[in-house]
């Protein structure tokens, strides 16, 4: 039977969801066998995590300094030395993992499938082109490995419930030093990450400038959901780039999107398409989003948002 | 300082509406509007203003493709790259075949940087790059908002989720660009002129060793399902009323 094997993403003490959302994908190509190697330092806590995670039969890590930090040039030779007994090798389409897999194709001599988002059997495979605009289906080589990223916008998470093996695997790699990791300034703060938040609350250009960011972050830390920005937003200066949503920013798919004062200009909807329900409120009734949303409401986001705290027993 | 290698890629115009051939073998590329990939327009700004600060002493620019492919190496000297190579090919190149090729042109060309898109808009791959650093053995920069050059190093700040991340690279190395990095010059009309004398080679891709024949079959193409409108609510009350009929508490 055919094994997959999943590169699992974590920030040095977490796994990160989209590692689960990678398991949900893999859990569908009909496998034989699913392991998830966790490359890091001092890594048993997430090694732990993993094992949880129904569906994997085993966890192996490989716990080295070198990989306290996720550089792609460090983690790619010892992920492609283990990739040897399997025939799909798996990471999230998030930027560590776009980052990471090619590398690990490019060593194993093969092409790369970017952004699986739909199995339709063990080497065919459907994929978006030209920012959603188009679904390819795709058939892979049968007699080689399939390196492939998981559009993590495409899957739930698998649930917990598992109690796999952890075992720990020596990698016979030379590791480079010519890639040195610096630093990691993140803004996001104790804020759900986007990509996994659940419900996810939105600014547009609307907002008018970042202090009135202000009142969307106190209603989504009310309502423990994520926050986004529209590009016209984040070029505007309102918040930093990470919370852009959209084709050239986040493709992101919570159970609720609430967009306030976003037009919803094409480039913003790719970004959204997937989510389970879209609230738009907008003070223009002719704004594009109301075209895609499930629930819209024509009035000022300035209103509105103090009277949903009220309402919602603020 | 050294060359700096740009590789450009024409796709259709990221203001062209995309549609899907009927027959579902791709999308309508037939009297569209093509122009070079923008993630590839902003890393030849860069590359341009790298020269123009004194930290490259020529930047040249690189594509694959049909005969077509001339007009955005055009579009790429008038902007202000010193000459131009196009590898001839109307075969379909996947991400590691194009990394083999630009692996070949670095062996003869010895670039000191090499500067990609960290994506091209049409297929979203998001692979040269990462491919051709690891066949090239060097560095990688991915995703990059911003770029520093010291002592034969490079100090790159990059998008990912979690914020900006920061690494340092030795060089010869491979970068690939964000949307964020620089704002790309606008070509005026005496530049065109101009170009039109800057030196311009064209290979023919049986003249370079390389395996390109492709790996995955394109099954069919399709237009994505679409979303639907949905209700529309008064007030506060409503919209609260309807988030509780589809299953929200709020």
């Amino acid at each position: 039977m055919s094994k997959v094997l999943i590169i699992a993403e974590h920030d040095g003490s977490c796994l990160n969801l989209s590692t689960a959302k990678t398991l949900s994908c893999a859990l569908t190509v009909g496998a034989g066998a699913i392991d998830i190697v966790v490359l890091g330092s001092g890594c048993d806590a997430i090694a732990a995590e993993a094992a949880a995670l129904a569906g994997v039969a085993r966890v192996l890590t490989v716990d080295r300094a070198e990989n306290a930090a996720p550089l792609a040039a460090v983690l790619a030779p010892q992920a492609a030395a283990l990739a040897g007994d399997y025939q799909y090798v798996f990471g999230p389409s998030t930027t560590f993992g776009k980052d990471l897999m090619p590398r690990i194709a490019a060593l194993l001599g093969v092409g790369q499938l970017s952004d699986i988002m739909e199995v339709l059997d063990a080497q065919t495979f459907r994929r978006p082109i030209y920012a959603g605009n188009a679904i390819v289906t795709v058939k892979a080589p049968a007699n080689q490995t399939l390196v492939a990223t998981v559009r993590v916008a495409s899957y739930r998470a698998a649930e917990a419930g598992g109690s796999a093996v952890v075992e720990s695997a020596t990698v016979d790699a030379a590791l480079p030093s010519h890639t040195r990791y610096v630093e990691l300034k993140s803004g996001g703060g104790d804020r759900p990450d986007l990509q996994v938040a659940s419900i996810v609350v939105s600014g547009g250009r609307g907002v008018g400038s970042a202090e009135n960011f202000e009142i969307l972050y106190s209603l989504a830390d009310k309502l423990g959901a994520g926050v986004g920005a529209s590009r016209a937003a984040v070029d505007a200066g309102y918040v930093p780039n990470e919370m852009q949503v959209g084709q050239t920013g986040k493709i992101i798919a919570p159970d609720l999107y609430i967009a306030f004062g976003i037009s919803g200009a094409i480039q913003h909807l790719t970004g959204i398409k997937d989510a389970g329900t879209i609230v738009a409120i907008n003070k223009d009734p002719e704004a594009p989003i109301f075209e895609i949303a499930d629930i819209g409401l024509v009035a000022d986001l300035f209103e509105v948002i103090p009277e949903l705290d009220r309402q919602l027993g603020g | 300082m050294d060359k700096v290698m740009v590789c450009l890629k024409r796709v259709v115009d990221y203001n062209v509406r995309v549609r899907v051939k009927p027959d579902n073998s791709g999308v309508v590329t037939e009297g569209v509007k093509m122009s070079i990939n923008p993630f590839d327009e902003i890393a030849l700004e860069e590359a341009l203003r790298m020269r123009e600060q004194g930290n490259a002493s020529e930047v040249f620019v690189v594509s694959i493709g049909s005969s077509d492919c001339q007009q955005q190496l055009r579009t790429g000297l008038a902007m202000g790259a010193d000459r131009a190579i196009l590898i001839e090919t109307d075969a379909e190149i996947e991400p590691l075949a194009a990394a083999r090729i630009f692996l070949q042109l670095i062996e003869k060309e010895q670039p000191g940087l090499v500067i990609l898109g960290k994506q091209a808009i049409d297929d979203d791959n998001s692979q040269t790059p990462q491919m051709l650093a690891t066949l090239w053995d060097r560095p990688q920069a991915t995703f990059a908002s911003k770029l520093e050059l010291i002592d034969g190093k490079a100090i790159v700040t990059r998008e990912v989720d979690a914020g900006l991340e920061v690494i340092e690279v030795d060089l010869p190395a491979v970068l690939s660009v964000d949307l964020r990095l620089n704002e790309p010059r606008y070509v005026k009309l005496p530049d065109i002129m101009k170009a039109k004398k800057k030196p311009f080679e064209t290979l023919a891709i049986a003249d370079l060793d390389v395996d390109i024949a492709p790996q995955f079959e394109t099954v069919t193409v399709e237009a994505p399902e679409s979303r639907q409108r949905g209700e529309m609510v008064a007030d506060v009350a409503g919209l609260i009323g309807a988030l509780k009929e589809k299953g929200f508490s709020l």
